[in-house]
């Protein structure tokens, strides 16, 4: 048994057309379209007329709002804003417009329909609806055309044609693929290095100002930017984009990761600012707990122990920057990020 | 009078300017015989066959208003400093996407309305084609002849979501372009061609100067495009198809009854389009929608809380929160599961639903055309899948706000994405049981009805002292509408060895037919409607109490 | 002299001695008297040591130790500043009901301000910290709002959102809304860094910084804020536009399809 055919009598008897009387034989057929009722309006015209001038009402209210709308935008001021209860402070000339806007268009539609309930027939009608498949006649035209013309062509015939035909048909689209190639440069080790380098300073991000050690507090948290990147340059989104920099300190004693530590100057770390997940800008400090929490994924990194991820879709561990202070007391990068910063990708490793 | 005649006293005369208009029409474009099949069309009247006409509507107003935001709108990433009206924007450097945006909300007259009216018509036009896309579903409409028809629906629900997201991200403020700095992290965890893809489209590192731009394009023109072609063709369909309708006195699969084009529906549907767009317009008015002066300029090192997506990227977002971080390291490369995974599976739970059309009538195998909808108990398992997808999709939206369910119903955001973890599994396998379940309970509750009545509410006592309630038998109408629908039997493979003892071979994808179509339409799959011989011994005499 | 000695007698020689006496003894009172009035202040301070000691005995030191060395539940109070205790205490967060639960809450405040101050002048003396901030410090005076919304979506807007409506942090914990939080607790948490917030010291984020932030959140998180579009929906963004775009948006709508499509009434068959 292919897919192809069910057996018939698994299939439900076809429903049957024509209009049945219930009888003895069949209390549940089809008694056919209900007889119609007459709607108030059908029979009474002063109901009818009532109905008439709600339809013009609305239409004449659809009128003065437009006229309303223009009034408006001519009169209210773009920067007024009133209070509307219990909406708040808000932009008079955006509640004005959209208010006579909505009235107008809603009483158009609401007279059209009104019109169309009470005023044109509701007799319900029943058209007839016809098989989509063609007759088997129109098929077998059909075909019998598709043939002819398929010979007439040769196609089948003329395998050459048919072949080279096909080939540059298959070809040419390659030329819209190739066009596309200036879309962007080659990714090559971009995504490996960022604006960080050995004695760049860690410029506050906040005062513009080089930190010094003793600026970092305990418990505080501080974003920092690598020295001579300015937000007028042009690459600066770019830049900062990879560059971003959380700095925190702890305690020596909780900093429960070697290399952390080792990285670290007087207990103040420097992370990557960039969320490993998907590349959010993860700053949600808990400087009780340490941990840090990405607002867009909830990835969640315990900074007291290489950043290492506790919770969330993140895969591995915010990248740590290694500092130093260099002979004016500031504090200094010791080199770039070790590894990428942001989203993990193929060509990672 | 003969016809002739009546022609002939036109033409001598002069036919009114109208005729005359149409005529020339006629003339050229043959129109009275598109009009002679379609001007008295009938269209059955039910609230949810209006539920596609507001998405077409909102689609409309969505054009409407997006050709005006581009008279204004400025597709460009160079940067600006800001002087305009906003104060607390004043001397901020941001692109020129994002002040001019600024300058259609707050130096524009009624720039803000009707950026507002496109943003609410977007939510409400995707919102539409959902509840659209589930009556259909539930109703069985999808059914010969109308698979193309739900194919095209589909695709227009899914550019939607595109469109929706290259638009909202236009404006290149921070809570966008949070949103395509995820876009970028998702397309870099593809396989062997992320970061090709990414550097491609965003001309090079993120957030380059290029995407807004590109973003346009594709946001104005080729997504809108394309749908704009699907909706012409879904609209065709419709009326080449005619509509479908529910079981009725009067009604089958061989016509369909209601109002005719002319005058009711034009005059109902055309109204509806003004109700629409009333209602947004008046939405815009009292509701705020993106806020782009309140969020501030783009900057890749920023962030808010309560970043999320517009809603319908929320169930995309959803996965990607619960997904645990799985990353694979080998051979130097990187397989960032933790991403892609929920990507895939956002693919792969959309068209789980677009293809379930073509697997029931697989399952089936019925070939026939279908214009009597279902109602969702007369095919249960259909239903129960339905509300599984619908579970499914819905936790991934309660997983893409686990920070504000968090915040407002004061629980650990951990908790909730645990929840969630085990709802994506748990959640469809009881929602299709229960469902499947209380489709059966309604359909025994249907056959009840039909055999023994209407629970009148009167209680009789009889002459020994039983107290009864009086059931009354239903009418005409409400027998047949209860007993109209089909019931397919099980498919049965028949005996695997032939009459000559020979071992015939069952292919595995019978078996699983087979299996399938036990369970659809086997004992547990549906309750055997009442025949009318069950109708007749009941009604005969000893069956009332 | 001799000039002098003549005019001994003159007759106003009375008066200008006397002004002389006066003015001396008016100088001595200049030098002298700071002196006695800072002294005073000392007695005065070390009684109001003396009053927050009690007030604290009675309503902090089971937590925090007799002398705000800490204990198990609750921290060390030592160096934390007056800024601290008048947040903690002033917006009722301290002291709390229980050191269980993921965060204490804000809740009304039960001291008079008189004696926060007394509670904040003892804590002060344990260790140096940050003093309470004065009006000038977090008022409205030469600020920048622009700045200050660049600095908030800076530093504060991952954990309080952009418009400060706050947002959920790890287990349990969030950062709370600052609509109508009193500007000088803005200011104080800023400095202080309360419970899981990280501190923004005046080194890291100066006090011009901290005025400009607090000039932002009153202009786009308060009473007087517009938003031009009209309601908020909680300023929370695309989840509750979404919301209210199923709710009231397709809500609406449905119910006009609903109209549009029903029968209309049937006369009464009579």
């Amino acid at each position: 048994m292919s897919s192809q055919d069910i057996p018939e009598e698994n299939l439900p008897a076809e429903q049957d057309a024509h209009v049945a009387v219930a009888d003895e034989k069949n209390p549940f057929a089809d008694p056919g379209l209900p007889p119609h009722e007459h709607r108030i309006q059908d029979i009474d015209e002063r109901a009818a007329r009532r109905s008439e001038r709600t339809v013009a009402l609305l239409f004449t209210v659809s009128m003065l709002a437009t006229v309303g709308f223009i009034a408006s935008y001519v009169a209210i001021p773009h920067d007024k804003s009133v209070f509307v209860f219990p909406i708040g402070h808000l932009n008079a000339l955006n509640f004005a417009l959209g208010l006579t806007l909505g009235t107008a268009l809603f009483c158009i539609g609401a007279g059209a329909v009104h019109w169309a309930r009470t005023l044109m027939s509701d007799v319900e009608v029943a058209d007839e609806r016809h098989p989509i498949a063609a007759e088997p006649e129109v098929k077998a035209k059909v075909m019998a055309d598709f043939k002819q013309g398929a010979k007439e062509s040769a196609l089948g015939r003329r395998k050459l044609i048919r072949n080279t035909m096909f080939g540059a048909l298959a070809l040419f689209p390659l030329s819209g693929v190739v066009l596309l190639r200036d879309l962007g440069p080659l990714p090559g080790t971009k995504l490996r290095h960022t604006l960080w380098s050995k004695g760049k300073l860690l410029v506050n991000m906040n005062t513009d100002e080089p930190l010094r050690p003793s600026d970092v507090a305990v418990g505080s948290l501080t974003f920092a930017k690598p020295e001579g990147l300015e937000e007028h340059d042009h690459d600066f989104q770019n830049e900062i984009a990879k560059a971003a920099l959380m700095i925190v300190r702890l305690q020596p004693d909780d900093i429960k990761d070697k290399r952390e530590l080792e990285w670290s100057h007087e207990g103040i770390v420097a992370y990557s600012k960039i969320c490993t997940h998907v590349g959010c800008p993860i700053s949600l400090y808990e400087q009780q707990t340490h941990h840090v929490l990405c607002p867009c994924h909830q990835s969640t990194f315990d900074l007291s122990d290489g950043a290492r991820v506790i919770f969330g879709p993140a895969g591995h561990a915010l990248p740590q920057l290694r500092i130093g202070v260099n002979d004016e007391g500031y504090l200094e990068a010791l080199g770039d990020f070790e590894e990428p910063v942001g989203p993990a990708f193929w060509e990672r490793g | 009078m003969s016809t002739t005649e009546t022609t002939e006293s036109r033409s001598r005369g002069k036919a009114p300017a109208g005729e005359r208009v149409a005529d020339w029409a006629d003339g050229r474009l043959g129109i009275y015989s598109l009009a002679k099949a379609n001007m008295r069309k009938i269209f059955p009247d039910h609230w949810s066959f209006m539920l596609g006409e507001v998405c077409l509507y909102s689609f409309i107003i969505i054009i409407l208003t997006g050709v005006y935001l581009t008279l204004f709108f400025h597709p460009s990433m160079n940067e600006v400093e800001y002087h305009g009206s906003y104060v607390p924007l004043q001397g901020q450097l941001m692109s020129e996407a994002f002040s001019s945006t600024l300058h259609i909300s707050f130096d524009v007259r009624g720039g803000l309305l009707i950026r507002q009216i496109h943003h609410w018509a977007a939510l409400i036009f995707l919102a539409g084609m959902f509840v659209h896309m589930m009556r259909v579903f539930f109703t069985g409409a999808f059914r010969k002849p109308r698979e193309i028809n739900w194919l095209f629906g589909f695709l227009l629900f899914v550019l939607g979501m595109f469109t929706g997201f290259t638009g909202y991200s236009l404006p290149d403020d921070l809570l966008s372009g949070t949103g395509v700095r995820f876009t970028e992290g998702a397309i870099l965890s593809m396989p062997i061609v992320g970061t090709y893809i990414s550097f491609f489209l965003f001309g090079g590192e993120f957030p380059g100067v290029d995407f807004v731009a590109r973003f346009y394009s594709i946001h104005i023109l080729l997504l809108p495009g394309i749908m704009l072609g699907l909706v012409v063709g879904h609209l065709i369909l419709v009326f080449y198809h005619k509509h479908t309708q529910f079981a009725g006195p009067g009604k089958n699969n061989k016509n369909v009854v209601g109002m005719p084009l002319l005058p009711v529906y034009m005059a109902k549907a055309g109204g509806f389009f003004f109700l629409v767009f009333g209602v947004i317009a008046v939405i815009a008015a009292v509701a705020q929608i993106n806020p782009i002066w309140a969020m501030g300029p783009y900057r890749p090192d920023q962030v808010s809380t309560g970043a999320q997506p517009d809603w319908y990227m929320g169930f995309a977002e959803g996965l990607v929160r619960y997904m645990p971080g799985w990353e694979v390291n080998f051979w130097g490369h990187t397989l960032v599961l933790g991403v892609f995974i929920p990507l895939v599976l956002f693919g792969l739970v959309l068209g789980a639903i677009a293809v379930y059309p073509f697997i029931e009538s697989w399952v089936t195998g019925d070939k026939r055309e279908h214009h009597i909808l279902d109602r969702p108990r007369n095919a249960p398992t259909r239903t129960a899948f339905g509300v599984a997808w619908v579970t499914v999709y819905m936790i991934g939206l309660v997983g893409g706000g686990n920070d504000l369910w968090a915040t407002h119903f004061h629980l650990s955001i951990n908790a909730v994405t645990w929840f969630v973890r085990i709802g994506f599994f748990v959640g469809p396998v009881l929602a299709f049981i229960i469902t499947k379940r209380i489709c059966l309970g309604l359909q025994r509750r249907d056959k009840d009805k039909v055999l023994h009545g209407r629970e009148s509410g009167i209680i009789k006592r009889l002459p020994h002292g039983e107290f009864i309630e009086v059931h009354e038998p239903l009418s005409q109408d409400a027998l047949h509408t209860l007993t109209a629908h089909e019931q397919y039997k099980p498919l049965e493979i028949g005996p695997t060895v032939d009459e000559n003892g020979v071992e015939r071979k069952v292919k595995g994808s019978e078996k699983l037919r087979a299996k399938l179509s036990k369970s659809y339409f086997g004992e547990d799959g549906q309750i055997p409607k009442p025949s009318v011989e069950e109708y007749k011994e009941i009604t005969s005499g000893h069956g009332h109490h | 002299m001799k000039k002098l000695s003549a005019r001994r007698r003159h007759p106003l020689a009375a008066v200008v001695v006397l002004l002389l006496a006066l003015a001396c003894t008016g100088g001595l009172y200049a030098v002298f008297a700071p002196a006695d009035k800072a002294q005073a202040e000392e007695t005065a301070q070390s009684l109001t040591i003396e009053e927050g000691k009690k007030l604290y005995t009675v309503g902090c030191a089971s937590c925090h130790g007799t002398d705000g060395q800490g204990t198990s539940d609750g921290p060390s109070l030592v160096g934390v500043g007056a800024a601290a205790v008048d947040f903690q205490v002033s917006t009722g967060r301290m002291p709390a009901a229980t050191s269980q639960g993921a965060q204490v809450p804000a809740k009304k405040n039960i001291y008079s301000q008189a004696e926060i101050d007394q509670l904040a002048a003892f804590i002060a003396s344990l260790g140096a910290g940050p003093s309470v901030p004065t009006e000038e410090q977090y008022g409205p005076e030469g600020a920048d709002i622009a700045k200050g919304g660049e600095l908030f979506r800076n530093n504060c807007a991952q954990c309080h959102n952009f418009t400060g409506k706050g947002g959920a942090l790890t287990k349990g914990k969030y950062a709370p809304s600052l609509e109508n939080v009193d500007p000088k607790h803005i200011y104080e948490a800023m400095q202080t860094g309360p419970q899981n917030m990280p501190s923004f010291p005046d080194t890291t984020l100066s006090e011009q910084n901290k005025k400009d932030i607090i000039a932002y959140l009153h202009a786009v998180n308060s009473d007087e804020t517009v938003n031009p579009g009209g309601l908020e929906l909680g300023g929370l963004g695309p989840v509750s536009e979404g919301l209210f775009a199923w709710i009231f948006g397709l809500g609406a709508l449905i119910a006009v399809a609903v109209w549009v499509a029903a029968r209309t009434a049937k006369a009464k068959k009579s």
